[in-house]
Parts: structure tokens; sequence; C-alpha cells
């Protein structure tokens, strides 16, 4: 490699994910800035707009932490699943039949009190989300057939799924042809924490927090779990019910996936409307490989992520800079911390006497 | 004109895109390497074909173009993957997470001008044959290309040397090293070979089939391709059918759509993405995913 041979290192690299993540972020950073001045954007004003949309005082870290508690949802999930070696991108359509299970019980029991309607629209949640990934998972395991693609193509039909009910069958008739069902009553919307924007959902994200530490370290199904995470033929070995596991897993992100929609849905929005649908499902799979699975990191890089997209709101305000921005943005982070996970095992020295391997 | 004809020409141009883009991707798997951003690199390049041709007024500079800004996104999977092994799922998934979002910002300005690109070249004579001529030889260059380029990398990979050194660095890369072969320089080769097919493939969608760049153009068909090649079992020939079945799906539903079918136009948008679903569990049911190179998203490690 240009006059240098990676040797392995005998120790993994003191504060290597952390120098690895900042040195990627760094990266990230600087092509950002420079696709902003090459488009005859002012000099670092788009990075000072990013941190000040996204990070910089209360309203913004408020914004943040809304953004981030869908995100989060997602991401625990997905990295639950590809913990397995089970490469499910199909939270972004999960998230959308989450949205649509919780939307139909807001629409059609709207006369019970919040107490009975929320859990109920949560039910819904997943039902739908659990069983639209569990398709996936059935195909996977009964047929080998390869689970990014069904999962991805999912995405795309959930999406139509969605369209065509507020374009059709929920369309609100006094919404002067907006594709967007009735607002939601009193009774169906998750309320706000008293004296903030952030509403109650960030309590349903810590009790699956608590949820999930538990499952996955003090019962046996969670330590199979854990376990199988080296793949499919170490599991089959201990005489594991892989193929359980597999349906187990993708379910359970399908849950958390409807869950995080059924909370866009009825705190954000209020209705169902197309326009939640703004890619937390693929935001969740940056998060959860940036996280390197561990599900103790996955709240501080759905907070990060969620900040860089409020920063990117930002800067399509003040500057005219498109939404696509953040995909940029999301996506050569991920492939600088990809790249630079090399220095956490190898180590680089000039290669004595000429050409080498 | 007859509606099968016009149907299959139909049929043909829908599916030509696709087909580029999974010649590509069979090219790369069977070097070893596992390239999901091929919805990125197809829609990279269907941007830069766009605004090349847009500017200089030659469709073909726009093609080479094209491909060479898929090969550009392909030479990052290949930074990151061959030399720095990345995990190549996820490498393949942030590819396409950029590239979507690259061409999404660089093209607004773009959105709403057209520019000529390429017009049908009816083929004489050929175009004459009662219902396949007009199906067949009344198309643009850039699908009499795509004729005859399955048969070319075909003959390449099962014919020459070099293809040879190729598939041996995804069915073996040990072996292939060990017989002085350089099984990282043919994953490079594969990879860049797949990245400039996709590009071109994104090209005919903003040169060929419309003649317009509007954001997110490719809507899905990078991942259709991907499924493809599931689908053709890494043979070039077989791509043909798979390509041409989803070009026939695409263009029923555009035709249901015209006729004012009373079926919701988000049910005939579905068609595409279900009946990818299907293909695979097909090519599963016939347990055909034994035909996939046996290092398939495996990567070298650096010898020290």
């Amino acid at each position: 490699m240009l006059g240098f041979k990676p040797v392995r290192r005998r120790d993994p690299l003191p504060w290597g994910s952390f120098l690895v993540f900042a040195g990627a972020l760094a990266l990230c950073l600087a092509i950002s800035e420079l696709l902003l001045v090459l488009q005859g954007k002012p000099l670092f004003q788009g990075l000072y707009l990013l941190w000040d949309g996204g990070f910089a005082h209360g309203y913004s870290l408020e914004d943040t932490v809304i953004k981030a508690m869908p995100i989060y949802l997602c991401a625990l999930g997905v990295a639950v699943s590809f913990r397995m070696q089970i490469w499910n991108i199909g939270a972004e359509g999960q998230f959308a039949m989450g949205a649509i299970g919780a939307t139909w019980a807001a629409l059609n029991f709207s006369g019970l009190p919040a107490w009975m309607l929320l859990p109920l629209m949560l039910c819904g949640a997943a039902l739908t989300g659990g069983l639209w990934a569990l398709f996936p998972a059935l195909l996977r395991v009964r047929y080998g057939v390869n689970e990014i693609i069904v999962t991805l193509m999912g995405n795309y039909i959930a999406i139509l799924v969605l369209d065509y009910l507020v374009y059709g069958p929920w369309k609100d008739p006094v919404s002067f042809g907006f594709p967007m069902t009735p607002e939601f009553t009193d009774a169906a919307i998750i309320g706000l924490l008293p004296g903030t924007r952030i509403h109650w959902g960030i309590a349903i994200c810590l009790g699956v927090s608590f949820l999930l530490w538990v499952f996955l370290r003090r019962t046996r199904l969670g330590y199979e779990l854990k376990a199988s995470g080296e793949g499919v033929k170490p599991a089959l070995y201990a005489h594991m019910p892989y193929a359980g596991l597999v349906m187990l897993v993708m379910t359970l992100c399908g849950v958390l996936a409807g869950w995080a929609g059924a909370m866009e849905a009825s705190a954000t929005v209020n209705r169902l409307q197309p326009s939640i649908m703004v890619g937390y499902g693929y935001t969740a799979v940056v998060v959860a490989w940036l996280a390197r699975l561990r599900i103790s990191s996955i709240a501080f890089y759905s907070f990060l992520l969620a900040g860089l997209r409020v920063g990117v709101e930002n800067l399509q305000l003040e500057l005219q800079v498109p939404a696509a921005f953040g995909g940029i943005l999301e996506g050569s982070l991920l492939l600088t911390v990809l790249a630079g996970q090399f220095f956490e095992k190898y180590k680089l020295v000039p290669a004595r006497g000429g050409k080498n391997a | 004109m007859s509606m099968v004809s016009q149907l299959l020409e139909a049929t043909i141009q829908a599916g030509t895109p696709i087909l580029y883009a999974t010649l590509g991707e069979i090219v790369a798997e069977r070097s070893g390497v596992l390239n999901l951003g091929v919805e990125g690199m197809m829609i990279v390049g269907a941007l830069a074909g766009f605004a090349v041709s847009y500017t200089t007024g030659n469709p073909w500079l726009g093609v080479f173009a094209a491909g060479l800004a898929g090969m550009l996104l392909a030479s990052v999977h290949g930074t990151v993957c061959l030399v720095f092994q990345g995990n190549q799922v996820v490498s393949g998934l942030a590819l396409t997470i950029f590239g979507v979002g690259l061409a999404n910002f660089l093209g607004a300005p773009l959105v709403g001008v057209t520019t000529a690109g390429f017009s049908n070249a009816p083929i004489p004579i050929l175009e004459s044959i009662p219902v396949l001529g007009r199906a067949l030889f009344s198309h643009d260059v850039l699908v009499y290309i795509s004729f005859a380029l399955p048969l070319l990398l075909w003959l390449f990979l099962e014919r020459t040397s070099l293809g040879l050194s190729l598939r041996s660095a995804g069915q073996n890369p040990e072996a292939s090293a060990a017989v002085g072969l350089n099984p990282v320089a043919m994953r490079w080769l594969g990879t860049l070979t797949g990245g400039f097919l996709a590009g071109v493939g994104g090209a005919y969608l903003s040169l060929a089939a419309t003649h317009m760049w509007t954001n997110s153009m490719t809507a899905g068909r990078g991942w259709i391709a991907v499924a493809l090649v599931i689908f053709a079992f890494w043979r070039p020939g077989r791509a043909i059918f798979g390509a041409y079945l989803f070009g026939a799906a695409m263009s029923l539903q555009l035709r249901l759509q015209a006729m004012g079918a009373n079926v919701p136009s988000s049910f005939l948008h579905m068609l595409p993405y279900a009946l990818t679903v299907l293909v695979l569990v097909v090519s599963g049911v016939r347990g055909r995913g034994r035909a996939a190179p046996a290092a398939l998203g495996v990567n070298i490690e650096p010898s020290e």
C-alpha cells in the first residue's frame, strides 16, 4: 500500500473507536464544507449553521431530542438483528406500517379515553410493524431468501400502502385534496412533558431500553441471542433454535420501528400523512453501525445524527441547501468510519525493500 | 402497429437500464465483491450523464461521464472494502445513502430542464420484420449495445484467462494468490466495471428513457438489479430474462394506468417491488443460492 505495509496490532489501539469516530467526523465535515464552498456558500457559515441548528441552544436541543427518539427505537432493533448478521434494512417500512396500525386504532376507536386508546394504538403498531418484519424473516428461514432485498422492497411497498390509505379510504373529507387523515382526537395524541416540546414518547424509549437490557442480560433467550451474534454456524453447533431467533429478532425490530412510527403519527404530526416518512429507518442503520451494534452507545449516536438532521434543516432554511445534504453527511460518515476501523486492527509500517504484497 | 409489438418495445426500453446495472453487478460479484451501492451508482450516473449531455450537447460524452461517475463511486467502495477491509454489506448501503444524497444535492439546479439525449435509430431492413422487428430494432443505440453486452461478458468471464482469474478471486482468493494471480487487482477490476455499467444504466434513464433529470429517478431499480443477480444465478445470459421481466412489469403498470384501470395507482406502483420479492422466492425455492461465488462478500485479509 504505497510503500507502507499493514501489520496487525498486538493490542487493540487504545481509545480506538473514539479516535476513529473523531477522525471520520472531521473528514466527513471537511467533505461537506468543500461541497458547500463549491456551491458558492460562504466559508464555514454552513458548518456553523449545522452546529447552531442542532446543538447550540435549548430550542435546537429539544428538536434534536424529538428526532432522536424514533431513530433510537429503530436503531435498537436494527442493531440486534445486525448482531446476528441478519441484515434487516426494513426499519423504514416497519415504521410506516406501525404508523398505519396506530392510525387505524386512532380512527376507529376515537371515542375511547386516552389511557385505553394510546395502549391500543401501540398494540396496533406492534402488530402491523411486527408482522411486516416477520414476513421477510419467514422467507429467509424457510427458503433462504436474501433478507436485505426483501426488507428493502418492503420499504417501498409499505410507503405505497401508506400513500394509498391517505389518498384513498382514510383521506380527510375536509382536507382540500391534501393526502392526510383527519386530525387525531386528543385522546390519541401523546402529550408533552410539562414545560417542554418533548413528548412522553421519551418514556416509551426509556421503558424499551430497560426491558431490552433485562432481556439480553437476564434471560436465557437473550443470552442465546447474544451468543448467536457470532453467526449461524456457532449457533447451530450450540443447538440453538436459529430459525426461531431470526424470526424473534426481526419481529422485535418491527415492533420497535412500528412504535417509532406510531409516535411520529401521534405526537409529532397528530395524523397520518406521507411527510412522516423522512428516512429515520435508514438513519437507524447508520446509527446502529456507528455504535458498533452496542446497545449502550446507540442513544448517543441517535442524538448525534438527529442533531445533524436538525442542523441540515437549518442549512436548508438559511442557505437554501437541498435536504439531500443530510444523505451526504450520513453516507460519508459511515463510509469513513468503516474504512477507519482498519486502523484499530492494523498499523502501517514503512515497507522495507521495494514492493510488498 | 400491434398492441403486442408496442408492449414488447416498451418492455425492452424499461428493462434496459436494469440490464446494464445487473450485468455490472454480476461482474462485481463474480470477482467476490458484493456492492449494494448499485442504486447510488445508478443515480449518480443518471445525473452525471444528464449534466454532461446538457452542457456539451453530446449524449455520448454524457454516457461516458455517467460510466466514470459510477466508477468513481465504486472506487469508494473498493477503497473501503479492498484496501481498508470494511464490511461489504454496510459499505454498499452507505454508498447508496451517499450517492442518492449527492445526486439529489448536485442535481437540484437541473430539475425542470431537458436535453436532446438519444433518439431512436431504427435498423433498416430488420425493423420491418413483423411484430418482433418493431419491438427489437426500433430503439436507440444504447439498447443495441445492451443486446451484445451479455454475450461479450459471457465470453470474457468464461473464455478468457483474465475472466478465469477474475472468477477465481470470487471463488477462492487464497488459491488464486497461491498460483501467482492477483485477486485484489481482479476485485478492483470487477468493482470498477460494475460501477461503470451501473452508471451507464442510470444514464439510460436520464438520456434515453426520459430526457430529463428528476430527484430519485432510479426509484429502486438499483436494488432490483441486485436481486436479479440472484435470479440470474450470476450468469450474464440469464440476466436478460430477468431484466425484461421487470421491463414488462413496469410498462404494464404504466399501460394499465394510462388505460384508467380501476386499480389505485399505489397498487400499480407496487408491482415491480412485489415482483422482486416473488422472483427471489422462486430462486430460493429452486435452491440456486448455491450458485453464488464461494467467497462473495468475504474480504481478503492483507498478508504480513
